[in-house]
């Protein structure tokens, strides 16, 4: 029987933000410390950096850069906005931004779930390499560029250069898109891919709160993958 | 890299403590830019005067150069020294000829900045210890910017510390660098416009400048650099009335906004307005690129 523990508490106005860190790396996989607290984060950048547990760090306010990257198996919430980089390559867990976030939110993301209450700005998912981003906002300019494989669902719009260069991903956009990136297509919505945004949405626990067929589908036209002559002006 | 910090005071109880609090964000964004720091408050005017701020080498004499312009304009100017520099407020009518009498009799004092409201000051060194050594934090006003540089276009001195002067109470910011600021300093030299420094911000400051020679409004010359200024940039621009923010489509350099009842701030961060009073509750939200935005207080 696991025992109830109480959120240990770090604050972060009074304790240096590498002693959080430290302590939250310093966790081991069958801890029983699983719910940490950390309050006045005042925009500090890389908090709850690195973390390879399956714990859960709620963060009362504003983060800045890189909150919870390279994240492994822990759950992360963010109790307001986070800054540039949110989730950078996370590997596995469970990223919550109750607000926004800023530019290049999940960038290279691995694998795991960043779910973002709010807009995302630019290059939201740039490189992503499997993980599963889900907007409830809109996203900005150049987001998912040469995105290689995992999902980006955005319940708004998309800005300029959606999906620039992509290569395997899959982009799921129910609202506009104000334009395509060099090589990305909006593509037919199969059974199949329904089946996938309605699972996906089933895991991040947002079954229902859209409708499915209002989304369209985009990803590679799979034109650029070779070199070839006549697409020189699109490389 | 570098900092930048704006403060708009929306109502009149944030006035008195508005440098404290700018003093505060630009310690902060020491990070961003620990070369040199500078700012501009706009303070209360005084009536029927008009404000130069100049800056002398250290130890310079202003009171002294101060009494033989009097004699040469007629008129004692009420003068207040802070460090290295000072702000002389004469009477509106002889700025022409204040600006010739200083160009001549005395060399080693640049004007900074000039306005009914303005007061720009910047020096190398840390933020924080810039901003006491002009005693920011005891300033009072209606807004601010400031900027924490880290130098990349040119040297560090304090003629290329930031805010640049655009014309009559309005200065320029800078976060990012421009790509084509030569060939554009070439133009502008053309159209009859002079400058101190190598640096690209002067030029972005020079080329809003003559946008508005040209008959633009702020917004509209804000407009064009979109079309003009090749590079990366997030500009904040402090008038009489308020302050404008543009970011360049591409957006690179990072900029937050937050608003509450009291107040409207920019930071480079947001750690930078974490300091601010209300902040918990504040609206917080990212500028959009390319889009011009801008504070005033109602006329």
């Amino acid at each position: 029987m696991t025992a109830m523990v109480e959120p240990a508490v770090f604050d972060l106005a009074t304790t240096p933000l590498r002693e959080l860190n430290r302590t939250l790396h310093a966790l081991r996989p069958d801890t029983n410390m699983r719910h940490w607290r950390v309050i006045n984060p005042a925009g500090r950048h890389a908090i709850a950096c690195g973390l390879d547990a399956p714990i859960t760090v709620e963060i009362e306010g504003h983060a800045g850069y890189y909150c919870a990257g390279h994240n492994k198996q822990a759950t992360v919430i963010v109790h307001g906005n986070a800054g540039v980089g949110v989730a950078e390559n996370m590997m596995s867990g469970f990223v919550h931004v109750k607000g926004d976030a800023s530019q290049s939110a999940g960038a290279s993301a691995h694998g795991g779930l960043l779910l973002i209450e709010g807009n995302a700005a630019a290059r939201c998912g740039i490189s992503l390499k499997g993980a599963d981003i889900i907007v409830k906002g809109s996203v900005g300019h150049m987001s998912a560029f040469m995105a290689q494989a995992g999902t980006l669902i955005v319940f708004g719009d998309a800005g300029e250069a959606l999906g620039d260069s992509i290569y395997e991903a899959r982009l799921f956009v129910r609202g506009s898109v104000a334009s395509l990136g060099a090589d990305c297509i909006a593509k037919e919505m199969r059974d199949e891919h329904r089946a996938l945004l309605a699972g996906k949405l089933e895991a991040a626990g947002l079954a229902g709160e859209v409708d499915i067929s209002e989304f369209t589908r985009y990803g590679s036209a799979r034109r650029l993958y070779n070199f070839h002559i006549d697409n020189a002006g699109a490389y | 890299m570098c900092g930048i910090v704006g403060l708009f005071a929306k109502t009149e109880r944030l006035q008195p403590e508005l440098g404290a609090h700018l003093a505060q964000m630009l310690a902060i964004m020491s990070d961003r830019g620990p070369d040199s720091a500078g700012f501009a408050v706009y303070s209360a005017p005084v009536p029927g005067a008009i404000k130069l701020t100049l800056r002398a080498p250290e130890g310079y004499d202003f009171e002294a150069m101060a009494s033989r312009l009097g004699g040469a304009l007629g008129a004692v100017p009420n003068i207040t020294v802070r460090a290295t520099h000072a702000v002389l407020a004469i009477p509106a009518g002889t700025l022409a000829s204040a600006k010739s009498w200083l160009a001549e009799h005395a060399p080693e004092a640049s004007i900074v900045g000039i306005g009914e409201t303005m007061e720009i000051y910047k020096e190398v060194g840390l933020p924080a210890k810039v901003a006491e050594r002009f005693g920011l934090a005891a300033m009072a006003g209606t807004h601010g910017i400031g900027h924490t540089r880290m130098a990349t276009e040119s040297a560090v001195t304090t003629k290329g510390a930031h805010p640049f002067s655009t014309g009559p109470d309005q200065c320029l910011v800078h976060n990012g660098s421009l790509s084509n600021h030569n060939g554009l300093r070439r133009t502008l030299m053309r159209e009859g416009l002079s400058f101190e420094t190598d640096n690209d911000s002067e030029v972005a400051a020079a080329y809003l400048t003559a946008q508005i020679k040209g008959g633009k409004s702020l917004g509209e010359a804000l407009e064009a650099s979109l079309e003009d200024l090749d590079g990366f940039f997030t500009f904040v621009v402090g008038t009489g009335t308020g302050f404008g923010v543009l970011r360049d489509p591409i957006a690179c350099k990072p900029a937050v906004m937050a608003e509450t009842e009291d107040y409207v701030a920019f930071g480079s961060e947001y750690r930078a307005l974490a300091v601010l009073p209300g902040i918990e509750s504040a609206n917080v939200w990212e500028p959009e690129p390319a889009k011009v935005y801008f504070w005033e207080k109602a006329a």
